[in-house]
């Protein structure tokens, strides 16, 4: 099997998604819990968490713009 | 065997001029369009918003809504107390400009969101680059403001020459790079997810067998579209915060 470059970004884009991925999952399920134990808070923590989902999610987009310059 | 013909991706956001010449910097394409609208759709929130009647009715409700919004949501946790007057109506535009660019991704006919170019995104990070640290700098001084930014409070001595080299690459050099690629890469994701699923659904308009799985694609498409209303919101709200708390950290007094 022939081994292009449009192969190897796609799996390279997998694997940069991976970190990210558990990144906000445990970010976001750590903020739900914030807020449920206090939801007085909730304001704070959620500008706080999208916040957080910004600076995490930057590196899967780079990612995400890596591939397309990778596949050329 | 489903002949799919799948756009390049050149193709997806490349649109032909209609109007000036070909190639200079004056053509007019369908992005340069969207941009007018958002342009005149903004200073229409400014121009409705601005009756002073009693009880708000339609345009100026929203228009108070929105102040208010920036005011809490965005102001209030990144900067603090804010006594600059323009920073409310800036931030107040900046939020609007991107949100009606983004939006325009769902518009019907139009369908393009023009920060999926980079061009624009690019342009407003620059922007909000020189901004807040101009800021930082008529706060601080030339030589205040570099020690400001570049020697975080409490750092021992020994790494001291270690984390100005990484704060100094992070807050001039990686600050406004990540502040474009976010919303450039999250639009252009959103489109190439739309155009995914409406090619295949097309694909899947047949009289042959396997049309019966049209509409998983179809409500795929519908689902997006709805997706893609709340990112473009969302977006627009991450820039204008991030922004917020660069600005916050450049003119802070706390060390």
């Amino acid at each position: 099997m022939e081994i292009t470059n449009t192969g190897l970004a796609a799996i390279c884009y997998g694997l940069g998604a991976i970190g990210p991925g558990i990144g906000i999952g445990y970010l976001v399920g750590q903020s739900v819990q914030a807020m449920a134990r206090q939801p007085e808070a909730a304001g704070m923590v959620r500008t706080t968490m999208f916040l957080g989902i910004a600076f995490v999610e930057a590196l899967a987009l780079i990612g995400f713009v890596v591939f397309f310059l990778g596949q050329g | 065997m489903f002949a799919l013909h799948f756009p390049p991706l050149g193709h997806i956001v490349d649109w032909p001029g209609f109007a000036g010449t070909e190639g200079a910097w004056y053509e007019v394409n369908k992005v340069v369009l969207v941009y007018l609208f958002a342009l005149i759709l903004t200073c229409l929130i400014f121009v409705l918003g601005n009756k002073k009647q009693l009880v708000p009715t339609g345009a100026q409700n929203l228009a108070e809504i929105s102040v208010e919004f920036i005011d809490q949501q965005l102001i209030e946790p990144t900067v603090g107390h804010n006594e600059r007057k323009w920073l409310p109506p800036f931030m107040l535009s900046l939020f609007f400009f991107i949100f009606f660019t983004n939006i325009f991704e769902v518009v019907p006919v139009i369908q393009m969101p023009a920060n999926a170019r980079i061009a624009l995104p690019m342009f407003l990070a620059l922007f909000s680059y020189v901004i807040y640290h101009g800021s930082g700098f008529k706060e601080h001084g030339p030589i205040g403001y570099l020690k400001h930014a570049v020697v975080p409070p409490g750092v021992p001595k020994a790494m001291l020459p270690l984390v100005m080299v990484i704060e100094f690459v992070s807050k001039f050099l990686v600050q406004p790079f990540s502040h474009t690629v976010r919303l450039f890469a999250n639009l252009l994701a959103g489109h190439i997810l739309l155009v995914t699923f409406a090619v295949l659904s097309a694909g899947l308009w047949t009289t042959e067998w396997y049309a019966v799985f049209l509409p998983l694609p179809a409500f795929a498409v519908v689902f997006f579209t709805a997706f893609e209303i709340m990112v473009s919101f969302l977006q627009a709200y991450v820039f204008t915060l991030l922004f917020g708390v660069y600005f916050g950290a450049a003119v802070s007094h706390e060390h």
